[in-house]
């Protein structure tokens, strides 16, 4: 008779973060995969980019590797990581190239970080490699300097979640010979790389962005432990973060006013931002009109949820009176809202809503989120 | 135009800056791997580099090796040419000391040299490893280093207060800013302390020092990234570091302000600025509060700016561009106006505010 078996130990979860294609991510990850071979772990690559990469190919040298799976979409061929093989094979530790990337519709998965959950959920270590674009919190910041609208994200939470990032470091200089040399890419794309994405100021733009996520990360890892202990009811509340800042603070609560606008979303990533570093608990709230396009509201209340943003729909006549009702309830220290569209001058002398909530909220902060708008 | 009291870099900081781009051209340049503990694998990665430039084409010689060589970089350092270091006594004490003198006559494009912040003994030529390479660079031989967060000067009391340590040999944070290319080495402390060392710090540890070297990194980038901007005639904050500005007036809650502002500034390892409008008018017993404000702000540690101008919106937009702010702090009063005639400052810095948030603080006596 066997035992019941237990539910697997969750797999650990380690990110190389870069900050641009080229860096030296994969080839770091499959250092480590060698190194771990070495020492006898049972290892297998889940998905690999090589990118034609020369010294990139050479480390894979020797680990076994899961054959991608091959799927038909829209008439063209598409190449998935094949999460169910992967499963099967069930090795310690799985090699997951590309973290941000979203799969061919009609895959199990959306997106691959959630096929990484699926291999954690069974216990399987993973090894993976992102860019710091892609996390969602910081794609307007991204659009704002380079003018890229970063498609592919992921919410910060899912790497917040990764138990340890690892940043991978090469100079814009050292980037940009790379790419002369024809490194990273092909000589027609390498050129036009250099001249849009890969010049010198968004390169170190994008790199300061990456040193400070990680720094970020590690802190948060630092200051989790006796978060994490307050949780597990080990420590009374409030007993731990008094304890590490030798006094009490009273956590802030952020509040988001949500529109159909869509300078939401951007509102969305950076009062979940300010929310994050400050440890703040974030909500989300749209007080609903007759009028208003409840597609647009619902969308962005979705993109809320995702990023672990508690949402509610209010309903009444005063946006502004709702707004500070609600925030006194819920016991709101800072209001985040967007800028009240301008008005024609004969409108002027009426009060927008910001004003409004301003006047009304007596004891609240109410940030004013920036327009950010990329530089002409 | 509103007359600015304060700039951004002063002119010896700017007269700095020229002269550096002028040195430049017959200067060696300066590459160093920044690392958060011993065997992170700086050497490795420094090395391998050298032998890199060496297969590219370039005359690398390795002028200074760190004791306890791994196999790994034993075999780089076959590949290449040594000038060894000299063993100087003195004190008792041995010192390894760059030979300069068979630099100087083998004079290499580029050398390689571990353990940046070694001192050499009294008697020598430099004092200190890190001038012996400013010396290389003046001469024109460019110069690839290696050097732990625990070494550079500014952050030593930071790393005492973490691991109770003090190096004894150290490297003023100013020759960092000097590097055109500063590489972190990054690893998982998990590596570390799984290494037969013996005086590895513990984890916690570790992860301290080791944010302490990225965020280092990440000042150092944001350096050359707004020197590139200025250079560029680029005035639009790209907001990869945080710079909270608070602007004090007389009747502000000052301290529910500072406090937020420490608070944020701590949290993202950003800038905190103070500001106020000088005014015209201003009763006694206004002033008196606002010179209360600031003797706070000042006891905070917090860099203080008087700005001049007739038009206090203008003064503080105007400032806080020049300064690339991303978080403006300013209290108001929830009193509602008698009339609404003339949109107020409020008003006005909602509409321009595009490059910054806005964080309107109520008054204390509005509570």
């Amino acid at each position: 008779m066997t035992p019941e078996a237990a539910p697997p130990r969750r797999g650990r979860l380690k990110i190389y973060l870069g900050y641009a294609a080229g860096v030296g991510k994969t080839y770091r990850m499959l250092e480590e995969a060698q190194a771990l071979k070495g020492e006898g772990v049972d290892l297998v690559v889940g998905y690999f980019e090589p990118h034609g990469r020369q010294e990139t190919i050479a480390k894979i040298e020797g680990l076994e590797i899961i054959p991608r799976r091959a799927l038909t979409y829209a008439g063209s061929q598409f190449q998935e990581m094949d999460t169910e093989a992967i499963l099967r094979r069930k090795p310690a530790v799985a090699l997951v190239d590309e973290f941000a990337h979203t799969n061919v519709p009609g895959s199990e998965r959306v997106k691959r970080w959630q096929d990484v959950k699926a291999l954690q959920e069974a216990g399987i270590d993973v090894i993976t490699t992102m860019n710091v674009q892609h996390l969602e919190s910081l794609n307007d910041q991204v659009w704002h300097v380079t003018g890229v609208r970063v498609r592919e994200t992921i919410p910060d939470w899912v790497v917040d979640e990764a138990d340890e990032v690892v940043f991978v470091d090469l100079t814009p200089r050292a980037l940009r010979n790379r790419l002369e040399r024809g490194v990273v890419y092909g000589p027609d794309k390498a050129k036009r790389a250099m001249e849009n994405f890969f010049v010198e100021s968004n390169l170190t733009a994008l790199r300061e962005m990456a040193l400070r996520h990680t720094a970020h990360e590690v802190e948060e890892k630092l200051s989790a432990s006796p978060v994490a202990l307050e949780a597990a009811g080990l420590l009374e509340k409030g007993q731990a973060s008094g304890a590490q800042a030798g006094q009490t603070i009273r956590k802030d609560r952020i509040l988001i006013c949500l529109t159909g606008s869509p300078s939401s979303a951007m509102l969305i990533r950076r009062g979940k931002r300010v929310a994050d570093y400050l440890q703040a608990d974030c909500l989300a709230i749209h007080v609903a009109r007759n009028g208003a396009s409840v597609e647009d509201v619902e969308r962005h209340m979705s993109f809320a949820r995702n990023l672990r943003i508690e949402t509610h729909i209010l309903e009444g006549d005063g946006i502004a009176r709702c707004i500070t009702d609600f925030a006194r309830r819920e016991g709101i220290t800072q209001i985040f809202m967007g800028r009240s569209r301008s008005q024609p001058w004969w409108k002027q002398f009426r009060e927008t809503v910001v004003q409004q909530v301003v006047r009304c909220a007596h004891d609240i902060q109410i940030t004013i989120v920036a327009d950010r708008r990329r530089p002409a | 135009m509103p007359a600015r009291v304060d700039y951004r870099r002063n002119p010896e900081e700017l007269l700095r800056l020229v002269q550096a781009d002028e040195r430049r051209e017959r200067r060696g340049r300066l590459k160093i791997f920044l690392g958060y503990a011993s065997r992170v694998g700086k050497s490795v990665r420094m090395f391998a580099e050298g032998r890199r430039r060496k297969l590219r084409g370039q005359d690398v010689v390795v002028a200074a090796v760190q004791p306890g060589v791994t196999p790994e970089v034993q075999s780089i350092l076959s590949a290449l040419e040594a000038i060894p270091t000299l063993t100087e006594k003195y004190g008792g004490q041995e010192y390894q000391v760059i030979d300069m003198a068979a630099l100087f006559r083998r004079h290499p494009g580029v050398c390689v040299i571990d353990g940046l912040a070694y001192f050499n003994p009294p008697g020598s030529r430099n004092p200190e490893r890190w001038q012996d390479v400013e010396e290389l660079l003046e001469r024109g031989v460019s110069v690839i280093t290696a050097v732990n967060v625990q070494h550079i000067r500014e952050k030593q009391d930071e790393v005492e207060r973490i691991t109770g340590k003090r190096a004894c040999d150290s490297v003023p944070q100013a020759f960092l800013l000097e590097a055109e290319e500063i590489e972190v080495v990054d690893a998982s402390p998990d590596a570390l302390i799984g290494r037969s060392d013996g005086i590895t710090p513990g984890s916690r540890q570790l992860a301290e020092l080791r944010e302490l070297a990225l965020l280092l990194a990440a000042d150092v980038v944001d350096r050359q990234l707004q020197d590139y901007l200025d250079s560029h005639g680029i005035t639009a904050s790209w907001g990869t570091q945080e710079r909270i500005l608070v602007c004090l007036t007389p009747r502000s809650n000052a301290a529910a302000m500072l406090k937020s502002g420490l608070r944020n500034k701590l949290r993202f390892h950003g800038a905190l600025l103070v500001a106020y409008v000088e005014q015209k008018g201003l009763g006694p017993g206004d002033q008196e509060k606002l010179n209360r404000h600031l003797e706070a702000a000042r006891e905070m540690g917090a860099e203080m700016h008087c700005l001049r101008g007739d038009d206090f919106v203008r003064a503080i937009l105007d400032f806080a561009r020049e300064q690339r702010v991303t978080q403006l702090f300013l209290g108001h009063t929830s009193r509602p106006p008698a009339v609404r005639l003339r949109r107020g400052p409020i008003d006005r810095l909602i509409d321009a505010a595009e490059d910054f948030d806005l964080r309107i603080f109520p008054h204390a006596e509005d509570k």
